[in-house]
């Protein structure tokens, strides 16, 4: 394990949450107004503004402002809601970890699906099936999750197919089942484009791990196919499937916004568009920044690992 | 040295015709554009061939099926879909299409110089893109329509200030080998400017990447900017893109399921066509990057 890497990976962790802070930050409250007009809209007068800069503490200095804020952000203080006075951490919390269960049930989806698929589709290459899959990938890459979730809504959930229910959440303390059956259908929804994207990339990286020197060479030797594809082909042809997959975690949070709203799923996304719709500031910098630092934290935690993989990686070059 | 006179004809562009006939004797990008020129003339055409005007009500006709007076059918409010749906795609075209261009405008120029400079001002530039990078895309957008009035201009702002960032990434990997090249070599020796070099000697022979980077994007970007019309911040009532007329067309699916599949197909089949012309130009222009086709 190199120290130094490790070092400089933990700074770069460190400044990137701190810029993205200062991001938010900058566009919400330095641009002329701009924090007032968010809270009151369009219905802003001269005198509304002025209440509003000073229930919010905007007419102090500036740095001491920017200091309060970054600071906050660190100790996951951010501020009130400005509807209901509750603090932003102890709305976003419980929110959080249900939007959490939902990405990793989404996740687990698209790796025990895609992945198979994939191996499949490559170890076929050019025959019927590959073709299937193939399309199959194409039509799922190009759906907006909204739409799948709409049409999933309108086909699973109504009398002919009730399927599921229409949405909402039971926690995993009222049991596994109904916990899942509230979880999957957006789960599924959310996923219909990673599920297609990481059954390309599983697809053309064993496809590429397939047609290399040392597969042949374990074909030659008389390995059966099988082990050839599993044990020779899935080490190597995974590899980049699996930054695909830490990738996708902020297409995911993302992503949240709409599949909660849309199966009013009570996590971050649906706390975003209601801030939005409030006009809550402080609830929309936080719904922001959490999510963004949940993934700096999440890509820095895979790099971490990737160096314990691999020593050779090192910082710089790509 | 002797390159010199002829790298400057590469990079005048004259080698274009063996590259069109390459490009469009690939499967991909082929059904692409059969799918994709179509809806483009149309959004153009507009009005012209939109057999109602989209705002006008026929409140007797609410909810009508597709087939007789209205091909497609009718909405909540008895306006002809077909018609909404031609008008709506412009929009939303012009969405995809817009944010992409801004987002090269900006993000080349940035891939360029970075690749080109390298040391401290790559390493600084780069670290930027990284961090914007690391604010999930959707957000990004919703954070700055949060603070922007919400328009068209607005929105392909967001989305363009979004991709730029992937844009300039992939600018820069394909100018840092470039960079090195004989001919950037001569340019540098002859005394001439660092924007010629990046824009002139160094750009033509990047476009690759870049187009099949842009290209992906195309569809990508269609699919944010109807995701942010689908939350209410994007283009609004007055010119209704696909994105906003699902999410209205959401509430009346037990009424009328056509409201919801027409521009869900039509959404379905752009964003699809931009993907396979990607793909494709991926095959041809930049082949390196897939294992498969070569």
């Amino acid at each position: 394990m190199n120290y130094l890497y490790l070092v400089k990976r933990t700074a770069i962790a460190f400044l990137s949450i701190v810029v993205v802070a200062s991001v938010v930050f900058g566009v919400t409250t330095l641009l002329p107004g701009s924090a007032a007009n968010i809270v009151l809209g369009t219905e802003a007068t001269e005198q509304t503004i002025q209440q509003v800069n000073k229930d919010l503490g905007l007419n102090r200095p500036l740095h001491v402002q920017y200091v309060d804020f970054v600071g906050g952000v660190f100790t996951g203080d951010f501020g009130e809601s400005l509807i209901s006075g509750q603090p932003v951490s102890e709305l976003i919390w419980p929110r959080l970890l249900r939007t959490l269960q939902l990405a990793t049930v989404a996740m687990l989806i698209s790796i025990v699906t895609a992945i198979p698929l994939g191996i499949i589709a490559a170890a076929k290459r050019n025959t019927i099936l590959d073709h299937v899959v193939t399309s199959g990938s194409y039509i799922g890459l190009s759906i907006p999750s909204f739409v799948s979730a709409t049409l999933l809504l309108m086909f699973l959930t109504s009398p002919p197919l009730e399927l599921f229910p229409k949405g909402g959440y039971v926690p995993i303390s009222q049991g596994v089942i109904p916990w899942l059956h509230h979880l999957l259908l957006p789960a599924i929804a959310m996923n219909t484009i990673i599920l297609a994207y990481v059954l390309r990339q599983t697809r053309s990286s064993m496809v590429e791990t397939l047609e290399s020197d040392y597969i042949r060479t374990a074909r030659l030797k008389g390995v059966a196919e099988r082990n050839v594809l599993f044990k020779h082909g899935l080490r190597n042809g995974l590899l980049p499937t699996v930054t695909v997959l830490a990738l996708n975690f902020g297409w995911m949070m993302g992503s949240v916004v709409i599949i909660e709203q849309i199966f009013a799923f009570p996590g971050m996304g649906e706390l975003i568009v209601q801030a939005i719709e409030n006009r809550n500031l402080t609830v929309i910098q936080a719904g922001i920044l959490v999510p963004t630092i949940a993934f700096i934290l999440a890509n820095f935690a895979a790099d971490i690992v990737y160096t314990m993989l691999d020593p050779r990686i090192s910082l710089g070059d790509q | 040295m002797a390159t010199d006179t002829s790298t400057q004809d590469d990079s005048a562009g004259v080698e274009i015709p063996p590259i069109v006939g390459k490009l469009l004797s690939n499967r991909r990008i082929l059904i692409g554009l059969a799918i994709l020129l179509p809806i483009v003339l149309v959004a153009i055409l507009g009005e012209t061939i939109a057999p109602y005007d989209p705002t006008a009500t026929h409140v007797v006709d609410r909810y009508a099926g597709p087939g007789g007076k209205f091909l497609l059918g009718t909405d909540h409010l008895g306006r002809d879909l077909l018609s909404r749906v031609i008008l709506g795609g412009r929009t939303s075209l012009l969405l995809g299409f817009g944010a992409t261009a801004l987002a090269l405008v900006l993000g080349v120029p940035i891939g360029l110089t970075a690749g080109y400079a390298k040391g401290r001002v790559d390493e600084v530039l780069m670290r930027i893109m990284d961090i914007i990078m690391s604010v999930p895309t959707l957000l990004l957008g919703l954070l700055i329509l949060v603070v922007l009035p919400s328009s068209i201009i607005n929105v392909v702002l967001a989305i363009g200030v979004v991709y730029a960032p992937r844009i300039a990434r992939v600018t820069r990997s394909a100018t840092l080998s470039v960079s090195e090249e004989e001919y950037v070599m001569a340019a540098k020796a002859r005394g001439e400017s660092s924007p010629y070099i990046l824009f002139r000697e160094i750009l033509p022979n990047v476009t690759g990447p870049i187009v099949v980077e842009g290209s992906v994007r195309v569809g990508y970007a269609i699919m944010i900017g109807t995701s942010l019309s689908f939350l209410g911040l994007g283009a609004g009532p007055p010119n209704p893109d696909w994105g906003f007329m699902i999410s209205v067309a959401r509430e009346h699916i037990y009424q009328t399921p056509w409201f919801l599949i027409w521009p869900s197909l039509a959404l379905l089949l752009t964003v699809m066509a931009t993907n396979l012309i990607g793909d494709g130009l991926r095959d041809v222009l930049d082949p390196r990057e897939t294992g498969d086709h070569q």
